[in-house]
């Protein structure tokens, strides 16, 4: 899957992961590949990201909007630290 | 003499002015270039909120969404957000916008500006001290956002702004900024930011992708509305910063080039005066020998 984690700032991270944990506002959700396509606010919290090499990944958002379709995801968010 | 050495002193120091210009020049070049890398990094977050916003509208199709920030009303209160800057020595950069904002008190809002409810928000030294010496209301001043440019900080402004049109205490809201479309050349924009005009058009994309929506399409909508306007906001402050040191760098380009031109014409002037001078000598030194022989 490749994901692009974005503000309007910068481009935080770029690259093929193997999953991610997302706070969605309904509360927090898991995608892997092959995952329905999503459009979804997310709160403020914490994104797991688990890249190729099953690696962990941390990123803290200030909420925002994730997309996910045909193994493609893109994370807007405000803030990301 | 006194003539020659006036004309050396003038040569030296428009020698230093134009160092100085000449610098200047190649500073806002770099910050221009920084400035521009800053647009092209928005880019791709605006484009892609843009392409789900139009996304969700369509899957809304006709059904309104409620949105505070479209609310009309009889334009009571209005405030005008002037984008200038914090360092002068960019032409016409600032007095442009001030200009701008004299003729809509002018012909747009003639009537609230009499009844004393247009308010001035300045970023930017420069446009808040003209403003403030022709006597308007400047409801608040966000000088220093322009010394460290992110869009966080930029945001918190449109956020202060957003809640106050929400609340009802605005019913107006204009940017006056500048636009860059080469560097030398600026377009003065104004831009009304709020209240927004409703619903995005549809543009006629083929069918809308199956998307699950979470919680769903409406309220990812109202979520997403004050994330777009931050983003107009930040892009038109963003634009104006780029503006600005384009505007500034063909200024000091100029400067330079008339400080070279001023250096060749006193130059010339110099070596008149020397042969004259020295014209003069010979001249003094032959009559004399003459004299001396008779």
């Amino acid at each position: 899957m490749k994901i692009e984690i974005l503000t309007p700032d910068s481009k935080v991270y770029e690259g093929e992961i193997e999953s991610i944990r997302v706070p969605g506002q309904k509360g927090s959700f898991q995608v892997l590949k092959d995952h329905a396509p999503i459009i979804s606010t997310l709160d403020k919290g914490m994104v797991r990201i688990i890249d190729e090499a099953g690696k962990e990944l941390i990123y803290e958002i200030d909420g925002g909007v994730i997309e996910v379709k045909a193994n493609k995801i893109i994370l807007l968010s405000e803030s990301v630290k | 003499m006194a003539n020659l050495k006036a004309i050396r002193i003038r040569i030296a120091s428009v020698k230093s002015t134009r160092q100085i210009t000449s610098a200047m020049k190649m500073v806002s070049a770099a910050k221009l270039r920084k400035a521009q890398d800053k647009i092209v990094r928005l880019r791709p977050y605006a484009n892609k909120l843009h392409e789900i916003l139009v996304n969700l509208s369509q899957s809304l199709a006709d059904a309104e969404v409620e949105n505070v920030f479209a609310r009309k009303s009889a334009p009571g209160k209005i405030l005008i957000v002037a984008v200038t800057s914090n360092r002068g020595l960019c032409g016409a950069f600032n007095a442009n916008i001030v200009k701008e904002a004299k003729r809509l008190l002018a012909d747009k809002y003639y009537d609230q500006y009499m009844s004393g409810n247009v308010y001035f928000l300045a970023i930017g030294k420069k446009g808040h001290d003209l403003l403030r010496k022709q006597g308007l209301k400047i409801a608040s001043e966000y000088n220093a956002l322009l010394n460290d440019l992110t869009f966080e900080k930029t945001a918190e402004i449109a956020g202060k702004i957003m809640a106050d049109f929400a609340r009802g205490d605005l019913d107006r809201v204009e940017i006056i900024y500048n636009h860059f479309k080469n560097a030398a050349v600026q377009i003065l924009t104004t831009e009304e930011f709020l209240p927004v005009e409703t619903a995005p058009a549809a543009g006629k994309q083929g069918p809308p992708a199956d998307y699950i929506y979470e919680p769903d399409s409406e309220s990812i909508m109202k979520e997403l509305i004050p994330t777009s306007l931050k983003i107009q906001f930040y892009k038109a402050v963003l634009d104006s910063y780029v503006a600005e040191n384009g505007a500034r760098m063909t200024a000091m380009h100029k400067a330079t080039d008339n400080a070279t031109q001023m250096i060749r014409d006193l130059t010339l002037q110099y070596n008149k005066a020397r042969q004259a001078s020295i014209t003069n000598q010979i001249l003094e030194v032959v009559s004399g020998a003459e004299a001396l022989k008779g």
